[in-house]
């Protein structure tokens, strides 16, 4: 047999490479370093991990290269991507090195195994175990979605999805508090996030089937030269697209999203609503745009029907809510419908909006979260909106940062969520799209309500005996906060600089 | 020609001159508390620096010839949108240099006054702050070149007198007062930015140079238009028919700001206006005229008001109409008023600051009594201000050789140039500014002691008199200076025009009548009010007395035609709004609250249901796919 191994620009790789090197350092730490050291060498091995990769993303900038056998590609739009990936991260990650917050020490079970309710759980709380599992599990993640936005072919992508899910699925079972809760989610999520695997990988083979070919640049190719082959190649699109729809959160596999958002602990959440958006946003543009750029006419209407059934129900089922956390549950899937709205004009105007979408949604999101895991009452997090009444009179600076970023979820003018709801709303007129942007806009309208309702609550509603405290945050989270902040205003008043990057990082390589 | 110079050498400073005192308002607002000591301190040395940066401009000009005298310093692009270009540009010229020195040192000295009449205030530094933004303000307004940049100054004047009139807020009427104000004002402003808008619109810019040299190709109709509106924007800042009645109400501000704000400067902002926009006025006939006749009513009506009212504040606001009633007249007879309207307004704006200063000396002395029927026979108590509120009065009523009788013989030598009869009622007006000035000076210094039982009655310190004594040196000796000495005529020609037209009787005639309609007045009211003992309480007077002491019923009139119907239409607008826009509203919260609550019971929290929508989705989507496919 005769095999030549592939050609691999290790540069360009280099800092997906750096994650994966730092993932099995973290595994063997965790299991051969001594308890008193862990942390230490833990946080050492993420953040130093995490820089490294972000710094080598900033050398890589103009590369645009296929390598690794044509599994991989790096060009413009995925540097951005990868380098949101890895910023956030390092946000998200310093939300879950938060000690200071909770009296007991962090916000992690104190052995993820254990029964909730069990015997040795009590104990183990007794004693104040603090587990560092969640490090090798960030780091695989993170590897996970470096390598979602820059696969090249079906199976690799399929790959890192599954290095995304698998450490995400642990991470939201291991709630510190209301465990029951927690692992519910966490099994609701692997079941439901396996299905959607399946879906992804039976459309795969029905576009491999087609087209003889998991190369993303031969599948569009194979569409232009036999055109009016079979309805089996659109079945297997719609199918593929089920993956990485399900991770955004799309309408109609959003279920999980509530759920998980409510049960996982609030540092995760923050870590993985930000992180998982982008990279799946990534893994979903670079199908639809290289492999089916071509027939763009006939995914379209799915991209629409998706879009609308997302703005409308996360928007109008997010009034109701009364927790928190569920609450921007819902919000996250009528944001994934906006973005949608941009990424269905099909065009370089499509992809930076929804690039610059994603970025800003990011650094709001995790700013939201660190905000959450500060408002406590005795029980732990304070995530009944009730609690939260006339937070803003006890807490005015916490509280004016959180309306920021819900000024900026719903798109209020001068915050970063204007930007790029404009952005991708001119997208999709440029595009022909005017009637779905006029349902954004609606849709938008009833948003900015339940939005606006928070702030009302926590400036303009009399404390009551139930309003929970604001809980005074080490570095890690105040870091988190003020990055997100100054995000979310950098890029409300001068979005021109990030606009100019994004459009400098050209389209995706074919 | 008039050339058009780029800023060099002092002329490079021309940005500073607002700078400064911009940046004093910064800090002293900025700075807080923590400025408290130095911080008057600090406003005043901006101003001087203003002020002595601007004397050397004048000096730097004055060795120019007459047309290259027109300096512009583009500061950077302001506005630059497609066709609508306009830049942050500064133009010095004869005309604004001569306001900027009115501005600065004026506002100097009325600075330094503060220094002792705002001495046991609380909020001296804020007081300071406010007006460096005034100032700042004002010096932008005169010194842009473009209507837009000048709308900024004008607006920024407008903020400046609100928060100095409503500056001792405790007071209800001084809130009221500064809102009244500041309300009044938005209808003038409304005018000014329509114009912009149509100035636009019409010439395609909004720099004084595009405009004024395409003024032949516009149609009259339009020019008419812009001047009326321009009109209308002038009389709401400088107080005229029918926007007068703010000016009145404005007194309950400091004294000081009564001096600077409401005498000297920002109330002249709309003769500058018409004065500066001399080119359109020029051209359009009919709004000219509409601005003679508005000057002409505001002159009588000030000087009838300032001859009712018994608060010496409120009477020399009135007369402060009246005089300003006389700039605009004169600006409003065209290329042969121009340059006297700006003559009354530099001598005005000193002998009217010094009035301003010395009934604010007065009251200080009085324990902030206003009343005149609770003063008199101070002119033994109060040397300085007594001596140099003599010699604002004689300049005032236009005695010669004081400089209020150039200035006004100008403008009404100048008005029969025009029309005897419009020059006749200039005539009148002055005799009844001598009556009301006699009144003020009879019942405040002279005849018997009237004062409250607490009160003694003292001069004020030297940081107060001292600026009284320069102005009274103004008020005495700059009409001839600038008359003689300045040829302000010739000087002022290049910018506005000057033209000379013969009246049907000889000069000096104009004068010796003039003079002698003023003494008549002037004795009325001598023998009214210094022979004659002054009742405490006011007696019931006649029919033009009590309508006089209502303001001429300006307010009355107000209300029944503007605030009366916009009550009206905001209360059935509120009553639309709750009954038929709310109900809308609240019906569409309702349908989406429930559409909220069928939604959330798909949320069944079992796994097997949510695998189940999720294959229903999907199966959905993929029949969508095939369908489009299909078609």
């Amino acid at each position: 047999m005769n095999f030549t191994p592939p050609a691999i620009d290790y540069f360009a790789l280099s800092p997906m490479i750096v994650i994966f090197a730092a993932a099995i350092v973290s595994v063997l730490v965790e299991a051969f370093a001594p308890r008193t050291i862990r942390r230490f060498l833990q946080l050492l091995i993420v953040f130093g991990a995490l820089l490294t990769s972000a710094v080598l993303i900033v050398l890589n900038a103009g590369t645009r290269t296929v390598t690794g056998g044509g599994a991989v590609v790096i060009d413009g739009p995925a540097l951005v991507m990868m380098g949101t990936i890895v910023v956030l991260s390092i946000l998200g990650a310093a939300l879950m090195a938060e000690r200071s917050i909770d009296p007991v020490g962090d916000s992690f079970a104190a052995r993820a195994s254990s029964l909730p309710g069990s015997e040795d759980e009590r104990q183990l709380t007794q004693r104040g175990y603090l587990q560092t599992e969640i490090w090798p599990l960030t780091l695989f993640a993170v590897l996970g979605m470096l390598l979602f936005v820059t696969a090249n072919n079906l199976l690799l992508m399929f790959v890192a999805l599954e290095i995304i899910s698998l450490p995400l699925y642990l991470m939201t079972g291991m709630a510190r508090r209301r465990r029951l809760l927690s692992q519910e989610a966490s099994l609701k999520y692997f079941l439901l996030g396996v299905f959607a695997s399946a879906f992804y990988l039976y459309g795969a083979a029905l576009v491999y089937g087609y087209s003889g070919s998991i190369f993303f640049p031969e599948i569009a190719q194979s569409l232009t030269s036999k055109p009016s082959e079979s309805i089996v190649v659109f079945i297997g699109m719609g199918m593929l697209i089920i993956g990485p729809l399900f991770k955004i959160g799309a309408v109609p596999f959003h279920q999980w999203v509530p759920d998980v958002y409510q049960g996982a602990p609030t540092a995760v959440v923050g870590f993985m609503a930000a992180t998982v958006k982008v990279a799946a946003f990534g893994a979903l543009l670079r199908i639809l745009y290289v492999a089916f750029g071509g027939v763009r006419w006939d995914w379209d209407p799915l991209i629409w029907i998706v879009a609308v059934a997302s703005m409308i129900l996360g928007s109008i089922v997010a009034l109701l809510q009364t927790d928190i956390k569920r609450l921007l549950g819902y919000s996250w899937i009528a944001q994934a419908g906006f973005i949608l709205v941009g990424l269905a004009a099909a065009s370089p105007a499509g992809l930076e909006s929804t690039m610059f979408y994603v970025i800003a949604y990011g650094f709001a999101t995790v700013g939201t979260f660190a905000v959450i895991s500060m408002v406590r009452d005795a029980n732990g997090e304070a995530t009944n909106l009730a609690a939260w009444a006339g937070i803003g009179r006890k807490s005015p600076l916490v509280a004016s940062a959180l309306s920021l970023f819900l000024l900026g979820l719903a798109g209020i003018p001068l915050t970063s969520g204007f930007v790029s709801k404009f952005a991708v709303f001119v997208a999709a007129i440029e595009a022909g799209a005017t009637w779905l942007v006029i349902i954004g806009v609606i849709a938008s309208l009833i948003a900015a309500f339940f939005y606006v309702r928070i702030v009302v609550i926590m400036f303009f509603a009399e404390p009551t005996e139930q309003t929970a405290s604001v809980v005074v945050p080490s570095a890690f989270t105040t870091i988190s906060l003020s990055a997100g902040v100054a995000v979310t205003l950098i890029l409300g008043i001068f979005p021109q600089p990030v606009l100019d990057m994004l459009s400098n990082a050209g389209l995706f390589l074919r | 020609m008039t050339e058009i110079l780029p800023a060099e050498g002092v002329f490079s400073l021309l940005w500073v001159l607002i700078a400064l005192p911009a940046a004093g308002a910064l800090i002293l607002l900025l700075g807080g508390r923590r400025t408290n000591t130095w911080g008057p301190y600090l406003g005043i040395l901006t101003v001087v620096g203003s002020a002595v940066i601007a004397v050397l401009m004048l000096l730097a000009m004055m060795a120019e010839p007459a047309e290259q005298r027109t300096v512009i310093q583009n500061v950077y692009d302001w506005v630059f949108v497609g066709s609508f270009q306009v830049s942050f540009a500064l133009q010095l010229d004869q005309l604004s240099i001569v306001f900027v020195l009115l501005i600065t040192l004026v506002g100097a000295l009325i600075f330094i006054y503060s220094l002792g009449y705002m001495a046991h205030d609380p909020d001296r530094r804020k007081f300071f702050a406010y007006l460096n933004l005034f100032v700042a303000a004002m010096l932008l307004l005169v010194l842009a070149n473009n209507y837009l940049l000048l709308y900024v100054g004008w607006e920024g004047v407008g903020l400046a007198s609100y928060l100095l009139i409503g500056f001792w807020q405790r007071k209800p009427t001084a809130a009221a007062a500064a809102k009244k104000a500041f309300v009044i004002n938005r209808v003038g402003d409304v005018g000014l930015s329509v114009a912009i808008m149509l100035i636009f619109v019409t010439f395609g810019s909004v720099t004084f140079q595009d405009v004024f040299g395409q003024v032949g190709e516009a149609n009259e109709g339009t020019l008419t238009a812009i001047g009326l509106l321009l009109l209308l924007a002038a009389a709401g800042k400088s107080a005229q028919f029918p926007l007068q009645a703010w000016l009145l109400d404005a007194m309950e501000g400091p004294t000081p700001v009564s001096a600077l704000i409401h005498a000297a400067t920002m109330v002249t902002a709309g003769v500058y206006l018409i004065a500066r926009s001399n080119a359109i006025y020029n051209a359009a006939t009919w709004a000219a005229t509409a601005v003679v006749v508005v000057g002409l009513i505001t002159i009588f009506m000030g000087a009838i008001i300032g001859s009712a009212k018994d608060d010496i504040k409120k009477s020399l606001a009135g007369s402060t109409m009246s005089q300003i009633g006389y700039m605009v007249f004169a600006a409003g007879l065209g290329p042969i008023g121009y340059v006297f309207a700006i003559f009354h307004l530099l001598t005005h704006g000193v002998f009217k600051a010094g009035l301003f200063l010395g009934a604010g000396s007065v009251m200080h002395g009085m324990n902030d009594g206003v009343n005149m029927r609770r003063y008199g026979a101070l002119k033994g108590v109060m040397v300085i201000t007594f001596i140099t509120f003599m010699a604002g009065y004689l300049a005032i009523i236009g005695i010669p050789p004081f400089s209020g009788f150039w200035s006004k013989d100008e403008i009404i030598h100048a008005a029969f140039e025009r029309n005897s009869i419009i020059g006749a009622a200039a005539i009148l007006a002055a005799g009844i500014t001598g009556f009301y000035m006699t009144r003020m000076v009879a019942m405040t210094f002279f005849g018997k002691k009237r004062w409250e039982d607490d009160v003694h009655p003292h001069e004020s310190p030297k940081v107060m008199t001292i600026p009284l004594i320069i102005l009274a040196i103004g008020s005495t000796f700059m009409g001839m200076a600038l008359l003689f000495w300045g040829n302000i005529e010739y000087w002022l020609e290049p910018v506005v025009g000057y033209e000379s037209v013969p009246t049907p009787l000889p000069t000096w005639v104009y004068i010796v009548v003039t003079l002698v309609v003023v003494i008549i007045g002037a004795i009325i009211g001598w023998v009214t009010y210094a022979r004659k003992d002054v009742p405490i309480e006011a007696p019931r007077g006649n029919l033009l007395t009590r309508a006089a002491r209502q303001d001429l019923y300006g307010d009355a009139i107000n209300d029944v035609l503007v605030v009366e119907p916009t009550y009206k239409s905001a209360h059935a607008l509120t009553t639309f709004d709750n009954k038929a826009v709310d109900g809308f509203v609240t019906w569409t919260a309702s349908f989406v609250g429930d559409l909220s609550k069928r939604l959330r019971r798909s949320q069944t929290g079992f796994a097997r249901s949510y695998a189940l929508s999720m294959v229903g989705g999907a199966i959905i989507l993929l029949v969508a796919l095939i369908l489009v496919r299909l078609s």
